[in-house]
């Protein structure tokens, strides 16, 4: 036990003796992983918020669905000239009970996230005064929007908008949906973006990292090239061998990783200060995350990578130049 | 109810537990027998292979490069326990590639290579850095750590084979006085010269109590005084019981030691001589 505390130790000593031997080198690799990770951290920050700001652009997606009644004025229905000409096929006009049945199985859609009825009158109120300005109410004595109950659904996901609209439209009660189609593919196809984007970026980032880190202990390797044959011709093991430089890697990854991540703490803070003091309405509409929320998903991630990226880039180099 | 406490289960069961555990540690212990038996035997028919074959022993050894070059061709070669032998020729004889096979740097194209009576071809990776264990190395080059002093070059030996730090405090400087540095622990290796370079090489080697110390050209960089010193040091490694092989040029050195000679020419051993000179086979 006492022997295999002793090995340990000497392997940690090594490790730090390996990055002071090679000081320069080993700044190097953590000024890379820095940057990485730096890079890695920043884009990180930026897609968070903007996938947050999407999400809030999202969550503002809805769709209105009106029901045909006895107080339409026009029917689209082809053929038809004149209102009087027609008449709703038996059934097509939902009864209040009908309605809020109506409203339980929108609600129960996967693809929904709430659902709001909104009666002829609420609808009247709050357009009224849109269009007509405060005295809207003069001239007419009853509702004009009589009969136009409607259900404003608010969707989960955006990319599910069309499947919804289609079951909907397949309601012999829905006269008409009001969806904007291309607001729901816009965001759809710039959730996919950003996560094509991130993806590709992060991953050619952790490859020069890696390939990078594992020229810093190659580096090492041909320089202790001399001790490594001393120690295999005395008879040590792989494990003491390679250890040191394993070690190396994980130091020189940790603090790799530590540094860009105060750096980048203070920054984040900075920045959103500056932008809510220079932009206060833009920020209060998209709002950007809070810095704890940010971090507290990039500190362990960004340690985590630091070591791993050290871990793998040494293990790469000890396995290709130390066949002991 | 009373008879349901502590004491009740004591006075009930413990015996039998202890029963049960007595049996279970008689078979444990049976089984500890049966695996030292085994060893013991293996150990017994090592050392009557060593004191029947010899400490080296080489079988029909032959090693060919990938380019098709024979540096080595069927070597049969046996040195015993305690034997001090030279082995000579020129340069491509095979000497370096002999160093290797007995380090176990290389294995034989055909063949067995015996140290201490293991096979070195049937090694496992895992397997060759206590086969090296046995084996002491001295280098032309002295290949010593420059960024560190006399102690810590030799301590180093001892450090990656895990010996205790206790440990090694006595045993460094005891080393250091069989090669003539016990004043020196404390000197860096660019003040010394080249034959306490080499003692410190030599006590690098030693510092394990290696059976066998195979020292490649150990005078090669030395002047004549010196490469006298470390001949008398490696006489008197090998009166100690250690088994020495020296591989060398140094005509003078052989001729005057009076030891075995081994002589090898374009891989083949040429002559084997007891009390032996440097012959040059035409």
């Amino acid at each position: 036990m006492l022997r295999k505390i002793n090995s340990l130790v000497y392997v940690f000593r090594q490790g730090i003796a390996n990055i002071m031997r090679n000081k320069l080198f080993s700044l190097a690799s953590v000024a890379t992983i820095t940057a990485c990770l730096f890079l890695f951290g920043a884009f990180y920050a930026i897609v968070t918020n903007f996938r947050h700001m999407v999400m809030k652009a999202e969550e503002g997606v809805s769709v209105t669905v009106f029901f045909h009644s006895e107080y339409d004025l026009c029917y689209l229905t082809e053929g038809v000239e004149h209102w009087e000409d027609y008449t709703h096929p038996e059934g097509m006009i939902p009864s209040d009970v009908r309605l809020k049945e109506i409203g339980t199985e929108i609600a129960a859609r996967p693809e929904v996230s709430e659902v709001k009825f909104i009666s002829d009158d609420e609808a009247w109120a709050t357009f009224g005064p849109e269009y007509f300005g405060p005295d809207y109410a003069v001239g007419y004595e009853d509702n004009p929007l009589r009969g136009e109950n409607s259900y404003e659904v608010f969707l989960s996901d955006v990319s599910l908008q069309n499947d919804l609209v289609t079951w909907l439209n397949s309601l012999p009660e829905v006269r008409k949906v009001n969806a904007d189609e291309s607001t729901a593919t816009t965001l759809t196809g710039t959730n996919l973006i950003i996560a094509y984007v991130s993806a590709g970026v992060i991953a050619l980032l952790f490859a020069v990292s890696i390939f990078l880190i594992s020229n810093t202990v190659a580096t090492g390797i041909a320089i202790r090239a001399q001790e490594i044959s001393i120690m295999k011709y005395i008879g040590a093991t792989d494990f003491l061998v390679r250890s040191p430089f394993v070690i190396e890697g994980m130091i020189i990854g940790l603090f790799g990783a530590g540094i860009p991540l105060i750096a980048m703490f203070h920054m984040y803070q900075y920045a959103s200060d500056y932008l809510v003091k220079r932009f206060p309405m833009l920020m209060t509409r998209l709002g950007l995350l809070p810095v704890e929320t940010i971090f507290s998903f990039l500190t362990p991630v960004c340690l985590l990578l630091g070591v791993g990226i050290g871990f793998l880039g040494s293990m790469f180099s000890v396995r290709k130049h130390l066949r002991v | 109810m009373e008879l349901a406490g502590p004491p009740f289960r004591l006075i009930r069961w413990e015996p039998v537990s202890l029963c049960l555990r007595c049996i279970r540690e008689t078979k444990n212990i049976e089984r500890i027998r049966e695996v030292m038996s085994k060893k013991e035997e293996q150990e017994r028919e090592r050392q009557e292979f060593i004191e029947e074959k010899g400490i080296i022993y080489l079988e029909n050894v032959s090693k060919t490069y990938s380019a098709g070059v024979a540096a080595v061709s069927d070597v049969n070669l046996s040195i015993k326990k305690g034997e001090f032998v030279f082995i000579v020729g020129e340069n491509g004889a095979g000497k370096s590639t002999l160093f290797k096979l007995l380090l176990r740097e290389l294995k034989a194209s055909e063949g067995s290579v015996y140290v201490m009576g293991q096979d070195a071809g049937k090694l496992r990776h895992y397997q060759i850095p206590k086969y090296r264990r046995q084996i002491g190395v001295v280098f032309q080059d002295f290949r010593l750590l420059t960024d560190r002093n006399v102690y810590e070059n030799v301590a180093f030996a001892q450090r990656i084979l895990e010996v205790p730090t206790e440990e090694i405090r006595k045993n460094v400087p005891t080393i250091l006085a069989t090669v003539g540095l016990a004043g020196k622990y404390k000197a860096k290796i660019r003040e010394l010269s080249g034959g306490e370079q080499q003692r410190v090489a030599l006590a690098r080697a030693l510092i394990n109590q290696p059976a066998i110390l195979l020292a490649d050209e150990p005078t090669g960089n030395l002047d004549p005084q010196n490469a006298w010193g470390i001949m008398e040091l490696l006489e008197e490694i090998n009166a100690q019981g250690t088994t020495v092989i020296m591989i060398t040029h140094n005509r003078e050195i052989v001729n005057s030691m009076r030891k075995r000679v081994i002589a090898l020419k374009k891989g083949v051993i040429v002559s084997d001589q007891e009390d032996g000179e440097y012959v040059e086979e035409d």
